[in-house]
């Protein structure tokens, strides 16, 4: 049973935060729990979409575009995130990288009841490397997601915004 | 076969004022380049990630030219970082591969096909527009000059003799001379980021 809220997340304001808060790269793997972002991220001239094939590289990647200057997202889902874990520790956490990670939360539902493991290790994983947190649903969370560029600024530490709204149907 | 510290003494000639990430050519490296500052040695935060930090460096900083000294053990850990360096097509990018055929600092235990492996073939096919394979260092320094003239990103493998490390981690010399935060805040005063 899907239990999301009946205002969703919609990729617009997602999209509105990244430009106000000045991101200058996507670096990305598609999942369901984004998908819906891709076209507008294409067609918006202020971002650089950089694809990669595992999710670890995404934080490799995004080390260098801190280290050089530019100001990178990482988009991803909860699985990739799990395998990117010596990545997450040696390219962020080991370089002090000011990055924020969206993470597709897959599985995610608000009473706590799930038969997918990806959502039950998702925020045990977070808490083991202690990166702090942020969910959001829904347009009125969307705040939260610069609260959480503000932190990493601020740290100097990677901070993640969990997305817990699947796929629904934007992507069109 | 050449020696990785013979081979950048031909690179050195050459480097201008390009942003190098030696990778594990950072030990001879550390004794043979003029501009520190514009060196991003970083030793191993995470193995499989060299090649996507250049990239990264590389998107950042178009204006300048990066060298990444890769190894075949970290590039064989994410293939699939070629495919997007592809994609990218980062005008400025360099990627040399460093293949001694072993995980050297762990005793010289051969990597995966060692042997047969051809790596310029593989970036080739990956989608990179030039790839180039020396075995040899007089063959590489007379087309080093040439490769650096024209615009990225170009793969070039290198076969060099393994120098294997066989010693407890803690009593190796330690060739580092700044930390990693050093290196990154000494890069980004060079590239006058932040000012």
């Amino acid at each position: 049973m899907n239990d999301a809220p009946a205002i969703a997340l919609n990729p617009e304001t997602v999209l509105g935060e990244m430009k106000k808060n000045g991101v200058t790269h996507v670096v990305w793997l598609p999942d369901s729990e984004t998908n819906w972002l891709y076209l507008l991220m294409q067609a918006e001239p202020s971002l650089r979409l950089v694809g990669v094939t595992r999710e670890g590289h995404a934080c490799a990647i995004a080390a260098g575009l801190s280290a050089g200057g530019a100001k990178p997202l990482i988009l991803i889902q909860n699985t990739g995130m799990m395998e990117s874990g010596d990545s997450l520790r040696g390219w962020l956490l080991g370089l002090n990288i000011p990055v924020v990670l969206m993470v597709g939360y897959r599985g995610w539902t608000r009473h706590g009841v799930t038969q997918d493991s990806a959502a039950t290790y998702t925020e045990r994983f977070l808490l083991a490397f202690g990166l702090n947190y942020y969910l959001v649903e829904s347009d009125a969370d969307a705040p939260r997601i610069t609260v959480a560029f503000d932190e990493a600024e601020r740290t100097k530490r990677p901070v993640v915004v969990l997305v817990g709204d699947e796929y629904h149907g934007f992507n069109r | 076969m050449m020696h990785t510290a013979d081979m950048l003494k031909a690179f050195a000639r050459h480097r201008g004022n390009a942003i190098v990430v030696p990778g594990r050519g950072g030990r001879h490296w550390v004794d043979l380049t003029a501009r520190p500052g514009l060196d991003v040695p970083l030793g191993d935060p995470a193995m499989g990630g060299h090649a996507c930090f250049a990239l990264g460096l590389a998107l950042a900083r178009p204006e300048k030219k990066v060298i990444l000294f890769d190894s075949e053990g970290d590039l064989l850990m994410g293939l699939g970082t070629l495919v997007t360096i592809a994609e990218q097509k980062p005008a400025n990018f360099y990627h040399f591969l460093i293949d001694n055929g072993c995980y050297a600092t762990t005793g010289g235990q051969p990597v995966p096909n060692a042997d047969k492996v051809a790596y310029d073939v593989i970036a080739r096919g990956a989608g990179y527009p030039r790839a180039f394979a020396f075995g040899e260092l007089d063959e590489f320094s007379a087309n080093l000059e040439q490769i650096l003239s024209e615009p990225g990103p170009v793969f070039v493998a290198l076969k060099v003799v393994a120098e294997i490390e066989n010693a407890p981690i803690g009593r190796r010399r330690r060739w580092q001379t700044r930390t990693r935060d050093q290196v990154i805040s000494d890069l980004r005063k060079e590239l006058r980021i932040g000012d």
